[in-house]
């Protein structure tokens, strides 16, 4: 086993009610390292040409929550979660923050892989090289703040009464709100509370299979590095850049709220019909005076110190804990409701947080919703009370409501792709143009309009295989690979990136492998999206995309920005179709985005040549 | 790191304990003025430097758990590598969690001088009762509930 990992899998299939230790070959793991990467290739051995027929919330999909060579050393260790998406019938690398990660590592686990589905409600205990599973009746339907007290409790308790060696400390625990237990196809996997793996819906996935949680709790140190020496001085190195970014760790992501629409024009208002507002009560330290209780907040061996955590301590929603809020849930959870006031706002990322709904994916159906609302085609009688914008109990209602699937909720509980055909058909109406996802993955809260944002641009969601992930977004088919396909696939943070080149050198330190930056612009991260690519494409059973059609921008991204600086600009169609093209090319695929025969063969996927001609044609 | 060579927070002498998101309680060794830990070992293996920390004879220690039974805020565990009681020993003096907190540029930590207190005692405490006072602080009314 190379360094870096614990060195084995805990395999368990939950129908069976069956636990196991699996190991990959060196190769695999040189190849594919971790998280996104291994995601994919574990799905590629285990279904492969199948995937068309694999039912995301069935039983034969297979749920995991995979650590990295990297987690647990380099600053802003993750977990990730992956499997067949319920969203987009591909796959998302999806991470969370969380010691959860380094528990597990702790414990002599670099993952979890879980197939089946369990009789009843269920949770996967994993300690030192040992996995359990536990009932979770008294969990099910338990909010996230419940869930976690219960246990942390419930498993302290246990383990100090199996094995007295003194107070156990708090294990680590990933595990899904009322939403995920029913099935929203968007909502998140959870963590600590407010963290969460929300892109891909992999909390239904969970919920598909009566899983409420996975908890690892590890005593033993984390693996042995290949230079211990060079990974100390490297690790502070990387430290030495991050602690220095005094603006950044000062505010995080949580003075986005105001700028992000106001300066650059690329922040969600009222479902994307804005991208731009100026009210100065949403900016950063309205909510930094009132509400941070802690400045600087950070997971263990992190040292960007970008979370910040809030409370009201007030009025009607005292009592509401979130972290930051980001500034993903400031505009989703704020601008995009037409919420401009901070304690609102942090109000409703706490209960959507609570509930276990993606804060980007679930309130993206939300807003959604009320668009519906605002033109006439949702009505009060629908949905039992009148859902204005700017209304916190009226989003109240709503995010319970779809968590719940009580009413019309049952319907937006399949996303805001999912939701627009079936109301759409209900009325006989084209609900397409105020559904703003890709592949049925809800957009990040980055506008490419105004071609001002930091991330996204023209077709950055458009080509991407995780579609309206902004996280990890098609760039130029070469940086992407050594980027974020990479820090998911290691799994660390974004937040926490210092250089490519520092990155890769921490790598190599920790594991021995000779990769590259350039091994995987041309190789390694070329190989995991273009079997992400692949499998997208393959789809099934309920939907299957078209190629150029589908790779494209939601309608909306084409209709004029409304108002502010940039007022009267579209996202450029041509630039889409000049870029993407470019992009396929870069990426071996043809013109539709298939990938080609050579390039299966030169990236050892040549099983998947049969699939990928059926989809040429 | 300093005592193990290894990333390994289980055997760090300083522990933090999480019972909710956001409560941490760092956990460790007060120096109490009157060395419960001592008097409980019935194999004189826990002693007292010039330093005023507490140091553990590994050889001698039967991994009884007395100590940890004797502590108010039950401190010492069980080392999850050799098994044997493991309480901050204040690095001789030099405590390496300062040095580092410093290195790293947060400076949260720092050393102090100071004499022998009847005072150090209130310090060891159960981390969930730590972390219950500590929620209120955070949260307010709603912190009396999570823990």
């Amino acid at each position: 086993m190379p360094r870096g990992y614990a060195g084995k899998y805990l395999d368990v299939d939950l129908t069976r009610e069956t636990l196991r230790d699996v190991t990959f070959p060196e190769e695999t793991l040189e190849a594919y390292f971790g998280g996104r990467g291994l995601a994919v290739k574990i799905l590629l051995d285990r279904i492969g040409g199948r995937w068309p027929e694999v039912d995301a919330l069935g039983p034969e999909n297979i749920f995991m929550a995979l650590t990295g060579p990297m987690t647990g050393f380099y600053p802003g260790g993750r977990i990730c979660c992956s499997g067949k998406s319920p969203l987009s019938n591909g796959t998302v690398g999806s991470t969370a923050s969380s010691e959860f990660a380094h528990e597990l590592k702790t414990a002599g686990y670099d993952g979890v892989i879980v197939t089946g589905k369990a009789s009843s409600p269920v949770y996967i205990l994993v300690t030192d090289d040992l996995g359990e599973i536990r009932d979770a009746g008294h969990l099910w339907g338990k909010m996230g703040s419940e869930t976690i007290k219960i246990i942390n409790r419930e498993v302290t308790e246990e383990l100090a009464g199996r094995k007295p060696v003194g107070l156990w400390k708090d294990p680590g625990s990933i595990y899904i709100g009322p939403a995920g237990e029913n099935i929203v196809f968007n909502s998140a996997v959870m963590s600590k509370l407010t963290h969460a793996a929300g892109y891909g819906g992999y909390g239904s996935v969970m919920g598909s299979k009566n899983l409420k949680a996975i908890v690892a709790k590890g005593r033993g140190p984390l693996p042995e590095v290949h230079d211990l020496e060079r990974m100390k001085e490297l690790w502070d190195e990387a430290h030495r850049m991050l602690i220095a970014r005094d603006s950044w760790r000062r505010t995080g992501t949580g003075y986005g709220g105001w700028s992000t629409a106001a300066t650059m024009s690329s922040s969600p208002v009222r479902n994307w019909q804005e991208e731009w507002h100026d009210e100065r009560s949403f900016a950063g330290p309205m909510f930094e005076t009132r509400y941070w209780v802690k400045k600087y907040w950070a997971d263990f061996n992190c040292t960007a110190n970008c979370m910040k955590l809030s409370c009201i301590k007030s009025g009607r929603w005292k009592g509401d804990i979130t972290d930051g809020p980001d500034y993903e849930q400031q505009a989703y959870a704020g601008n995009n409701f037409g919420i401009f006031d901070p304690g609102d706002c942090i109000h409703l990322s706490a209960l959507i947080d609570e509930l276990g709904h993606s804060a980007i994916g679930g309130a993206n159906t939300m807003a959604f919703a009320a668009e519906l609302y605002q033109r006439g085609l949702l009505t009060e009688e629908e949905l039992g009370f009148k859902l204005e914008w700017g209304d916190t109990e009226a989003f109240d209602r709503l995010a319970r409501m779809i968590a719940h699937r009580e009413g019309v909720g049952k319907i937006l509980a399949e996303g805001t792709l999912r939701a627009a055909k079936k109301l759409g058909e209900m009325k006989g109406v084209d609900l397409s143009p105020y559904a703003v996802h890709v592949k049925g993955i809800e957009i990040g809260a980055h506008g490419t309009r105004s071609d001002r944002d930091f991330l996204a641009h023209d077709m950055s969601y458009a080509a991407n295989v995780q579609g309206g992930d902004h996280t990890s977004q098609a760039v130029d088919g070469h940086r992407e690979h050594s980027g974020s396909v990479f820090s998911d696939s290691g799994v660390f943070c974004n937040f926490c990136r210092t250089s490519q080149e520092l990155a890769f050198e921490i790598a190599r330190a920790i594991t021995g492998f000779p990769i590259t930056i350039d091994s995987w612009r041309k190789v390694n991260g070329v190989r995991i999206v273009t079997l992400q690519r692949a499998f997208l494409m393959m789809g099934g059973p309920d939907m299957v995309w078209t190629p150029i059609e589908d790779d494209e921008n939601p309608p909306r991204f084409y209709e004029p920005l409304p108002n502010g600086p940039f007022k009267g600009r579209t996202t450029d169609r041509d630039l889409v179709v000049e870029r993407r093209a470019t992009y396929f090319e870069t990426m071996g695929w043809d013109e539709r985005g298939i990938p080609r025969k050579e390039t299966l063969e030169r990236l050892d996927l040549a099983e998947l040549e049969p699939s990928m001609e059926k989809l040429r044609k | 790191m300093k005592h193990d060579g290894r990333w390994w927070p289980e055997a760090s002498r300083v522990r933090v304990f999480m019972p909710f998101p956001g409560v941490e309680v760092p956990h460790l060794c007060a120096q109490c003025d009157d060395y419960p830990c001592i008097g409980s070992c019935p194999v004189d293996a826990i002693s007292v430097d010039e330093t005023t920390a507490v140091v553990v004879d590994r050889e001698a220690c039967i991994s009884c758990g007395k100590c940890i039974e004797a502590c108010p805020g039950s401190v010492p565990f069980l080392h999850p590598g050799d098994n044997k009681s493991t309480i901050c020993d204040l690095c001789g003096g030099d405590p390496e969690c300062v040095k580092v907190c410093h290195e790293a540029r947060y400076d949260a930590l720092r050393l102090v001088h100071e004499g022998m207190s009847a005072n150090r005692k209130h310090f060891s405490r159960q981390p969930l009762d730590v972390a219950r006072d500590l929620a209120v602080k955070l949260f307010g009314e709603r912190g009396e509930e999570v823990i």
